[in-house]
């Protein structure tokens, strides 16, 4: 970690921190569409230390997607860098398990073979066989859908596939999931219902992952994250304000939306989204 | 399931989940059934209908336009012996079902060569696209010769190679190299990037991501293109035997042609539509329990 300016270690301890885990690091990202160049994403920078859950807010089309597919590794930024546990990112891999809003399963694969394949890929040599079965089915069974296993993506609900999807993501033991909208194309009750899963499956594995979540749900993300993010608006969208949630873990539902400090929060959050003139975009 | 008398409360009231589900699969499996049964007879009508179609111009042609060509009913006629006797030889001549095999074993060797080219080469080239920018213009240039042009220089080329039946099987093969190639091409080059992205996160070795991904993913898409092979063989066999007079079913209806009986020759028409039929069914059938874009198998 001796890369980091002096000034910004110093501002780092002040606010509690030990070195960052995910560091974000004047990140710019520009598409070229034809012959015009779009800049999605300019100068983001962001220190997340390990087993924080971050949740990043947004417009639609603000870039937030943009920061965590270069988190991912799914294509590099056109400037800056982004390093997790003090190593650059070069591409994807295991130890940044991925959820995407589209659930991405493979759809000739059943549940089971869905998060096994995926198991047996990342552990190849390291445990046996028996284990890996083993272990897929510890988290088909903790999503609830071990009497679902043989079942192909297109025969369960949304609420299914993308609970395959978390239990494949935490399966691997990634050090880092990356949560692009995961409960964006779900209703608000298997939304709630994931929510608490999602919490109860980190907390299972000691909240040793670090956790980096896109949504724009204001109350997802003040319920899930250890902090907001709150973006401007695109193009060229950047950090508008950093929120943090001090409530304790875990987190019960109704506890949370009664406290004082969420409708602080709350109010907070809305206030900076509205402020924005996106709705003019609509 | 007329006693259940429970049987009209909703759901979950006086069931338990489990004879529900069994309740609700009885009833899916019926409601198929019915389906099924009234889209068979359905479909028997269509087929039927469109025979009737096919025999009325048959007739009327023969009854006005050209009165040398063979009815539909002396047609028929011939056409029962010629099955009757079609698995047999008669003074040496094969009968019609003999050359009908004689046939369909030269695609089976001609085809099947041409998918274990095709398949191969089409991942590739939907796979890499240096590969394609390569290969592209060749197979572009190749791809509308005729076999009536494949044929000939065939012969040239196999003349100490088995000749003639080579240069059948080579025209099969080259013609029907180009659909099966293609489509699994474009299956291969139009895998979704969110699958690509899961692969590379999961750490898919190459093998893995062949098996498990790609293929998959290809597979309608290769049998479509394998389908329209087929097709095109069945085509190109035809006139491959006309030219090469070899024994064959093309080689039977040309063969008639010349001895002057027209009758046998759409018995031959009829034997070749008809497999023709048969193998795109087959290969249709083959088609949906792979296509996996449909959901549940």
């Amino acid at each position: 970690m001796t890369t980091f300016a002096p000034e910004r270690e110093a501002s780092v301890r002040t606010s509690g921190w030990t070195e960052p885990y995910v560091h974000i690091d004047g990140v710019s990202k520009a598409f070229r569409m034809g012959q015009e160049t779009s800049v999605a994403v300019s100068d983001v920078s962001l220190r997340i230390r390990h087993g924080e859950f971050v949740a990043f807010i947004g417009h639609s089309g603000c870039g937030k997607s943009t920061v965590l597919n270069m988190v991912a590794g799914v294509y590099p930024p056109s400037a800056g860098i982004v390093r997790v546990d003090g190593k650059p990112v070069t591409g994807p891999g295991p130890d940044r398990a991925m959820v995407f809003q589209s659930y991405s399963l493979l759809p000739w694969l059943t549940v089971e073979e869905n998060v096994f394949e995926a198991v047996d890929a990342v552990l190849a040599n390291q445990m046996p066989m028996r284990d890996k079965r083993a272990r897929a089915e510890r988290f088909l069974r903790m999503v609830g859908l071990w009497e679902h296993r043989r079942k192909r993506p297109a025969e369960i609900s949304g609420g299914m596939r993308q609970r395959t999807a978390i239990a494949r993501a935490f399966a691997v033991q990634p050090e880092v999931l990356l949560l692009d909208e995961p409960f964006g194309a779900l209703d608000a009750l298997t939304k709630g219902t994931l929510h608490d899963e999602l919490l109860a499956l980190w907390r299972s594995d000691g909240r040793r992952q670090t956790i980096l979540m896109v949504t724009h749900d204001i109350d997802e993300a003040v319920y899930l994250a250890d902090r907001v993010v709150v973006m401007t608006d695109g193009p060229a969208a950047t950090i508008r304000e950093v929120i943090p949630v001090p409530l304790s873990r875990p987190r019960e539902k109704r506890a949370v939306m009664h406290d004082p400090r969420t409708l602080d929060i709350k109010e907070r959050l809305l206030s900076l989204l509205q402020g924005s003139p996106a709705e003019n975009a609509h | 399931m007329m006693e259940d008398v429970t049987m009209h409360l909703p759901s979950g009231v006086a069931l338990g989940r489990r004879r529900e589900g069994a309740r609700d699969r009885l009833y899916a499996r019926l409601a198929r059934g019915t389906v099924a049964a009234r889209s068979a007879v359905r479909s028997a009508g269509w087929s039927l209908a469109s025979l009737a179609i096919v025999l009325g111009v048959w007739q009327l042609v023969c009854l006005t336009v050209s009165r040398d060509f063979p009815s539909p009913m002396a047609s028929l006629r011939v056409a029962l012996t010629l099955l009757s006797g079609a698995f047999v030889r008669v003074d040496g001549v094969p009968g019609i079902g003999l050359q009908a095999l004689a046939s369909m074993r030269r695609i089976a060797v001609g085809f099947s060569l041409s998918a274990a080219v095709a398949i191969p080469a089409g991942v590739l080239i939907g796979a890499n696209p240096t590969i394609r920018r390569l290969f592209d213009p060749i197979v572009q240039v190749l791809r509308p010769v005729s076999p009536l042009v494949w044929f000939p220089l065939a012969l040239v080329a196999f003349k100490n190679l088995g000749g003639v039946s080579s240069s059948t099987v080579f025209t099969i093969f080259v013609t029907s190299l180009w659909p099966t190639l293609i489509n699994t091409a474009v299956g291969v080059s139009s895998l979704p990037t969110d699958y690509r992205i899961v692969a590379k996160v999961f750490r898919f070795s190459r093998w893995r991501y062949l098996r498990r991904v790609l293929l998959p993913h290809a597979l309608p898409y290769v049998l479509t293109g394998l389908r329209l092979s087929m097709g095109t063989a069945w085509l190109v066999i035809v006139a491959a035997e006309m030219l090469s007079g070899d024994m064959g079913i093309g080689f039977f209806a040309w063969d008639s042609y010349n001895a002057g009986s027209y009758e046998k020759m759409i018995a031959a028409v009829v034997v070749i539509g008809g497999i023709g039929l048969a193998l795109d069914r087959g290969f249709d059938a083959l088609y949906r329990r792979v296509d996996h874009q449909g959901g549940s198998r």
